[in-house]
C-alpha cells in the first residue's frame, strides 16, 4: 500500500515537472510582449522613465533569451527549460533542508 | 510587477530589504511545520512551476500585459509561509539569472508578490473556507477570490512604497489610478489561473493541496477499551 502510495506521489510529480516544462519550452513562445501592468502604469504616470538598465543585462539568460541562440523559440525555449529546472533543484533542495524530518532518519 | 532599478530610492529600498529578509526568516521557521518528506519536493515543483507560469504573459487591454504572481496558488498547495518562500525564489532566480527584477528592487518584488499576496490572499482563503460549505470542492472558489484580490493589493503596496520613495515626484493619486484598473484585469488573469490549476491538482491528489487538508475525514477506531 504505502510503496504504491510513493510510486504514485512521483509519478504525480514528474508529470507536474513535465507540465512546468512544456509550459517554459513551448507555451511561452506564444505568450505576449507587451509591457506588463507596472510598466504600463508607470508610463501612464509619468515615471518609466525612472526604470534602471539591470545590472546583469548582459547575461547569457537575460530577459528570457538565450545568448547566441538566433532562432526566437529556441531561444526562450532553452532559456524557460533552464529557469524551470534551477528553480526546481533550489526549491527542492531549500525545502528538503527545511522539512520536518521524519522518524526514520 | 517586477519592480526595476531606479524606481524606489536607496533608503526604501534597502528598508524593504530588511523587511523582506525578515519576513523570509518567519516563513522559513513557519514552513516547517508546513514540509515532510512528501511535501518538500513538491514544494520545489511548486516553485518551478511558478517560474514557468509566470512566463506566460497574457494581454489585458491593447498594448498591455500581466502574468501570473502565483502567492496564492502556492499558499493553497503547500502552505502560506512555504508559499511566501516559493515564490520568493522564483523571484531570486529571475533577478539573478533572467534580469527581470531589480537587483536593489529585489526586497520590494519580494514584500509586494511574495509576503502580501500569498499572505493576504491566504487569509482570504481561510476566511472564506470558514463561510463556504465544508467540502473539498469549496477550496476552488476561495482560491479564486483570493488570487482575485491579491494582485490589486500588491499594485496599492506598490503605491504606498512609490508614494515613501518614489525617484520621481508623481502624485499618489495618479500612480494609484493607473496602477489599481491594470492589475484588477490582471486579477482576473490571476485567478482564473489559480482556480484551473488548483482544481486540477485536486481532482488527482487532493491530498497533496494543503488547503484541501482541513476536509480531511478523520475515521476514530472504537474498541470497547478506548469506552
Amino acid at each position: 500500500m504505502r510503496g504504491a502510495l510513493v510510486t504514485r506521489t512521483r509519478v504525480f510529480l514528474l508529470s507536474f515537472l513535465a507540465v512546468a516544462l512544456v509550459l517554459a519550452a513551448v507555451v511561452s513562445s506564444y505568450a505576449s510582449g507587451s509591457p506588463d501592468g507596472l510598466e504600463r502604469a508607470a508610463s501612464d504616470a509619468g515615471f518609466g522613465e525612472t526604470a534602471e538598465e539591470h545590472a546583469l543585462d548582459g547575461s547569457p539568460f537575460a530577459d528570457y533569451a538565450t545568448a547566441g541562440v538566433d532562432s526566437s523559440f529556441a531561444s526562450t525555449a532553452i532559456s524557460g527549460i533552464v529557469g524551470v529546472l534551477v528553480t526546481a533543484l533550489i526549491g527542492v533542495g531549500l525545502f528538503l533542508l527545511v522539512r520536518r524530518r521524519s522518524a526514520r532518519e | 510587477m517586477h519592480v526595476p532599478d531606479g524606481f524606489i530610492n536607496a533608503p526604501i529600498s534597502i528598508a524593504a530589504g530588511i523587511v523582506a529578509a525578515g519576513g523570509l526568516a518567519v516563513c522559513l521557521r513557519g514552513a516547517r511545520k508546513e514540509l515532510d518528506d512528501k511535501t518538500a519536493p513538491l514544494a520545489g515543483l511548486v516553485a518551478a512551476f511558478v517560474f514557468a507560469v509566470q512566463m506566460l504573459n497574457f494581454p489585458v487591454g491593447v498594448g498591455t500585459s500581466g502574468h501570473l504572481m502565483g502567492g496564492v496558488l502556492a499558499a493553497v498547495l503547500v502552505g502560506p509561509y512555504t508559499g511566501v518562500l516559493c515564490v520568493s525564489v522564483v523571484l531570486i532566480v529571475q533577478a539573478l539569472f533572467f534580469a527581470d527584477g531589480g537587483l536593489s528592487a529585489l526586497g520590494v518584488n519580494i514584500i509586494l508578490m511574495a509576503l502580501v499576496t500569498a499572505l493576504v490572499g491566504y487569509a482570504i482563503v481561510l476566511a472564506l473556507q470558514v463561510m463556504l460549505p465544508r467540502r473539498r470542492a469549496s477550496v476552488v472558489p476561495a482560491a479564486v477570490v483570493g488570487a482575485f484580490v491579491s494582485v490589486p493589493v500588491g499594485a496599492v503596496v506598490f503605491v504606498v512604497l512609490f508614494a515613501l520613495g518614489g525617484t520621481a515626484d508623481i502624485p499618489f493619486g495618479s500612480v494609484l489610478t493607473a496602477m489599481i484598473g491594470v492589475h484588477v484585469l490582471i486579477g482576473i488573469g490571476e485567478a482564473v489561473i489559480t482556480g484551473l490549476t488548483v482544481a486540477s491538482i485536486l481532482s488527482v491528489r487532493p491530498d497533496l493541496v494543503y488547503a484541501a487538508r482541513r476536509y480531511e475525514q478523520h475515521l476514530h477506531l472504537r474498541t470497547p477499551a478506548t469506552r
